[in-house]
């Protein structure tokens, strides 16, 4: 946190408008007819998830979201949608009926609840053994020092590296099934 | 008493013909195994046989008068008959040369223990361990002698008398059977194998008492006899785990060794006792389950005289003597026995005074003398009980395979010129006598020897037994007790009252049989006449040996009394071993002795009732006067009555099978099977695994939806078990 | 301001379960999948305020994760598009079994 940045109630206010902004076009995303309507209400969202983060601290993260999910993934979403010519209201049912937004929104507040509950008792507290947490927060006073990006660097090229390095192979498949998988097939038919 | 710790090899006849014991039954079972694959080897080739079409036989006359036989004469000897005839009476003969040998050995030893083979063992379950033994006694080796041999000649007899059944080979294979089973009944060293032979037996009685099933009336015979035995054999059953349950034992030796510890007429002993006999009323015929022996005259006559006169339906006396430790233990349950027995022999004697059928008359006697055994192994004098039961297999066999000579005459006769009159009524026989000279003099022998008339079999051990149970009347644990509360002593007498009444009966009903059947002029009919021809040799053989056996067989025990004609009381040593302890034990220690005097009075007193049953007859009885069956006018009043059997059937079936039949259809058949079992088990299944797999199916809809709902659930559920835990 | 973002990626979380379970689109789905996931980013993120960098990282895996999804899983949707001309849940039931 930066307080010198920001006047700490302009912080909160910036805080609370972003959370709310993402929670509304939340909702709007999932009661949106249209495809491309709920496309947008999801970028909106992400956008407001990238402006929460840069206020928690990871402007890179915040940076990448931007790039990654907003320029790139949801672009290919709405690439998708246009390519399909799904932009208008389907004809068929899209959303389930009464009952079943009914019991949905029952289920999903019934989620919320456990989750909230679970941390009313501190159970991930519990969880995480008390030693690991000085340790996270000697790393975090490491951090201030070394800029933004360098925390983030550090352990992903020497801790994590073999996963970063799986996350390549991962994404070469990824692209080569996605070709062949998008391919028409000519010759077949 | 406790010879089972004798170790099998140490026994004196371990080294002699006797240890081949196993093979008695085995041989029987083989020519089962062959002449059963040629039956259904026969049946293969000669493609479904229509039984009812061929069996063109003895009985079809009697039975089937009302088939309508267009192929008479078609009747054609079944391909492998040669060999059967071979194999079938061959593995007897076998068997009984083996019996003999085995007999002389034990004749050579001193049979103070019984001579145990163990086999295998058979149910080593928990406490209960029992193994297949085979045990060798005196007593079974009477009643093996008897089976080998009476069996033996019976089985020739029906080489003879089934020479045309096209089920030939199906008829020798459950003869066979029949014995191998009747050996394992006698032979069997605890009550779980011996209720094996016992049921056995009474399969291969269902067999054949519907030999020829075609027809609905032998089928039904043969339902008939199996369905009353069950009864008897749930009495059999209780009895077995009473005994496992007090006794804590199976086997014969054990039980009688542990029975002999029991209390003097105490009530396990008693309960024991009476569920045994309620088996013996089953297999032997007794009140009130005895109605199913003359409607078992539907099988062959052979098996007629095999299974329902000599061997099977003595099982129930085989099995009082064998049990001989258990009932001299239960004075009550053996007053039951007598009474019961007496009853029965009255009974049947009434019924069959008037009966027409010639089996009929044969079948009610033997009700009456098995009545009569039963009274002798009920009184403890199991000697005489087992006496009366080899003389009774010799002239009765006598009696029934003369019978089935004299039906096969006449099925001859009425064969050959098309009629279809009753073959066994004996108003359409008459006059027999100059047609069949050696039937009819051997049936007279037989039929002296069951009135008892002196010298003859059946007077030997028919004396012996109403003397024994005047003997008992006045000094024996049974005078002591009472049954019903009726002193035992008052009992005994009136029940040898019932004897000698009975014994009056059967010399008039068995004269009456032979005066209508061979006396008088012939009522066959005026064309049938000249084809009356005496059967061939192969069946009157057997019943010349019959004939001696049943004269003469008296010599095996003869009285003190008459001691100058023949060593007195032969098998009453030989059976010493094995009954003396609870013959003792009934008549307090000391033998049965009556005064000379006393003697002399009970012996003549039986001559007199037996000649004069004879005189009587051949007095009132007019063979002239009959009329043939189809011209005879109904009876009246008590005649009527006697012929249709006291309606005891018609009772029956009012009382108990109409009743059933009405719960069955109502209850158990509308509400219970169609009900619960085809709705609730049945339907109700089939609806609860459709259920299930509707259920199923909706998991794997190939939806998305579904499936991330069934997810959602989950988690949900498992993180509430992880919040709320 | 931690307990707060930790409620908005609750909240966010759940939306997206919801948008799951009562969309039939298969874009949409998709798309409420994305959303779940930046519920968990919020949730990486905020608390690694108080745990360190680590946290981020896992962001950055995660994305890397999400894009290789959506190009597979588009792929898929367009394949599937042109075998059944619709990418309506209902009318596909490939898994039926």
């Amino acid at each position: 946190m930066q307080p010198n940045l920001f006047h700490p109630l302009a912080y909160t206010f910036t805080f609370y408008f972003f959370g709310l902004t993402a929670l509304a076009s939340a909702v709007a995303f999932v009661t949106r007819k249209s495809p491309v309507a709920a496309a947008m209400w999801l970028v909106n969202v992400m956008f407001c998830l990238a402006g929460l983060y840069v206020m928690l601290d990871a402007q890179f993260i915040g940076a990448i979201q931007v790039l990654v999910y907003t320029g790139a993934i949801m672009v290919v979403f709405l690439f998708v949608i246009m390519l399909l010519n799904l932009g208008h209201v389907s004809d068929l049912l899209d959303a389930r009926g009464k009952w079943g937004q009914l019991i949905g929104l029952f289920l999903g507040l019934g989620l919320l609840a456990e989750v909230m509950a679970l941390n009313r008792h501190n159970t991930i507290e519990r969880m995480i053994p008390p030693d690991l947490a000085a340790k996270a927060a000697e790393a975090a006073s490491r951090s201030a020092a070394g800029g933004v990006i360098g925390p983030i660097a550090a352990p992903l090229f020497k801790e994590y590296l073999l996963a970063f390095e799986l996350t390549s192979i991962l994404l070469l498949a990824a692209i080569v099934g996605a070709v062949v998988l998008g391919k028409r097939r000519t010759n077949a038919r | 008493m406790n010879p089972a710790m004798i170790p099998e090899g140490a026994h004196p006849l371990a080294s002699t013909i006797a240890r081949f014991v196993w093979l008695l039954p085995l041989l029987p079972l083989l020519g089962f195994l062959i002449n059963g694959t040629l039956a259904m080897l026969g049946v293969a080739k000669v493609g479904p046989a229509d039984p009812s079409a061929g069996h063109g036989h003895a009985e079809e006359h009697g039975h089937g008068a009302a088939h309508g036989h267009d192929d008479h004469g078609h009747a054609t000897r079944h391909k492998f008959a040669p060999i059967v005839s071979l194999v079938g009476p061959g593995v007897l003969v076998a068997t009984f040369l083996l019996a003999s040998g085995i007999f002389f050995a034990m004749r050579g030893v001193e049979m103070e223990h019984p001579y145990i083979q163990t086999l295998f063992a058979w149910m080593p379950v928990g406490d209960l361990q029992l193994n297949a033994t085979l045990l060798l006694d005196p007593l079974s080796m009477v009643m093996i002698m008897v089976i080998t041999g009476v069996g033996m000649l019976i089985h020739v007899f029906s080489v003879g008398y089934m020479q045309d059944d096209p089920g030939y080979p199906r008829y020798f294979a459950y003869l066979n059977l029949f014995v191998f089973f009747m050996l394992m009944l006698v032979l069997g060293g605890s009550y779980p194998l011996l209720f094996v032979g016992w049921e056995g037996v009474g399969l291969c009685s269902y067999l054949l008492i519907g030999f020829w099933f075609s027809d609905k009336a032998n089928a039904d015979a043969g339902k008939k006899a199996f369905i009353v035995n069950r009864i008897g054999d749930f009495g059999f059953l209780v009895a077995m785990f009473l005994m496992f349950a007090n006794l804590g034992t199976l086997d014969v030796q054990g039980v009688a060794a542990k029975a002999a510890e029991l209390p003097m007429g105490g009530v396990i002993a008693t309960a024991i006792a009476l569920f045994l006999f309620l088996g013996c009323t089953g297999k032997s015929a007794q009140i009130p389950l005895y109605v199913w022996l003359p409607d078992a005259m539907a099988g062959p006559t052979p098996v007629s005289a095999l299974i329902h006169a000599a061997t099977m339906v003595t099982a129930g006396v085989y099995l009082v003597a064998r049990a001989s430790g258990i009932f001299s233990m239960a004075p009550v349950a053996q007053l039951t026995v007598a009474t019961v027995g007496a009853l029965t022999a009255f009974f049947a004697a009434t019924i069959g005074l008037k009966q027409w059928d010639i089996k009929k008359v044969l079948a009610y006697s033997t009700v009456s003398q098995l009545g009569y055994m039963f009274v002798g192994v009920g009184v403890g004098a199991y000697t005489a009980g087992i006496f009366h039961l080899v003389t009774h297999a010799f002239f009765k066999a006598l009696l029934f395979l003369g019978s089935g000579s004299v039906i096969f005459a006449m099925h001859a006769a009425y064969h050959a010129t098309h009629n279809h009159d009753d073959a066994q009524d004996m108003r359409n026989m008459g006059g027999l006598k100059k047609h069949m000279p050696v039937t009819f003099y051997l049936m007279w022998i037989a039929t002296l020897a069951i009135a008892g008339i002196p010298l003859f079999s059946g007077f030997f051990s028919k004396d012996e037994i109403l003397s024994s149970v005047f003997a008992r009347a006045h000094h024996s644990t049974l005078a002591e007790s009472s049954l019903l509360g009726i002193p035992g002593g008052t009992l005994l007498l009136v029940i040898y009252g019932l004897g000698l009444a009975t014994a009056l009966m059967t010399a008039i009903y068995m004269t009456r049989m032979m005066l209508y059947t061979f006396h008088g002029p012939n009522r066959t009919g005026a064309a049938e006449e000249p084809h009356l021809k005496e059967a061939p040799w192969v069946m009157t053989g057997p019943l010349v040996v019959l004939g001696a056996l049943a004269a003469f067989g008296g010599w095996l025990n003869v009285p003190a009394l008459l001691g100058a004609i023949g060593p007195v009381g032969g098998l009453e040593h030989w059976l010493e071993p094995v009954v003396g302890e609870a013959t003792l034990r009934t008549t307090l220690g000391e033998p049965a002795h009556l005064s000379h005097s006393v003697e002399l009075m009970l012996v003549s007193t039986a001559i007199i009732i037996a000649v004069v049953g004879i005189a009587f007859a051949v007095w009132r009885l007019k063979p002239a006067a009959l009329v043939p069956k189809k011209d005879a006018p109904e009876a009246t009043g008590f005649d009527r009555v006697l012929e249709n059997k006291y309606y005891v059937d018609e009772g029956y079936d009012a009382a108990i099978v109409q009743p059933t039949v009405n719960v069955s259809r109502a209850v158990l058949w509308k509400g219970f099977d169609a009900g619960i079992i085809d709705g609730l088990f049945v339907n109700g299944s089939a609806l609860l695994a459709r259920a299930f797999g509707w259920m199923g199916s909706q998991l794997q809809t190939g939806q998305l939806g579904t499936y991330a709902w069934v997810l959602l659930i989950g988690v949900i559920t498992l993180l509430g078990a992880f919040t709320f835990r | 301001m931690l307990v707060e973002a930790l409620a908005l990626s609750a909240v966010l979380f759940s939306i997206g379960v919801v948008g799951v379970l009562t969309r039939r689109n298969a874009i949409i789905l998709f798309m409420c999948v994305e959303l779940m996931l930046n519920a968990v980013n919020l949730s990486f993120v905020a608390l690694s305020t108080l745990y360190g960098a680590a946290g981020q990282v896992f962001v950055v895996f995660t994305m890397t994760v999400a894009a290789a999804e959506a190009a597979v899983g588009l792929a898929i949707i367009i394949a599937i598009f042109r075998h059944v001309k619709t990418v309506n849940l209902q009318n596909i039931n490939l898994l039926k079994g």
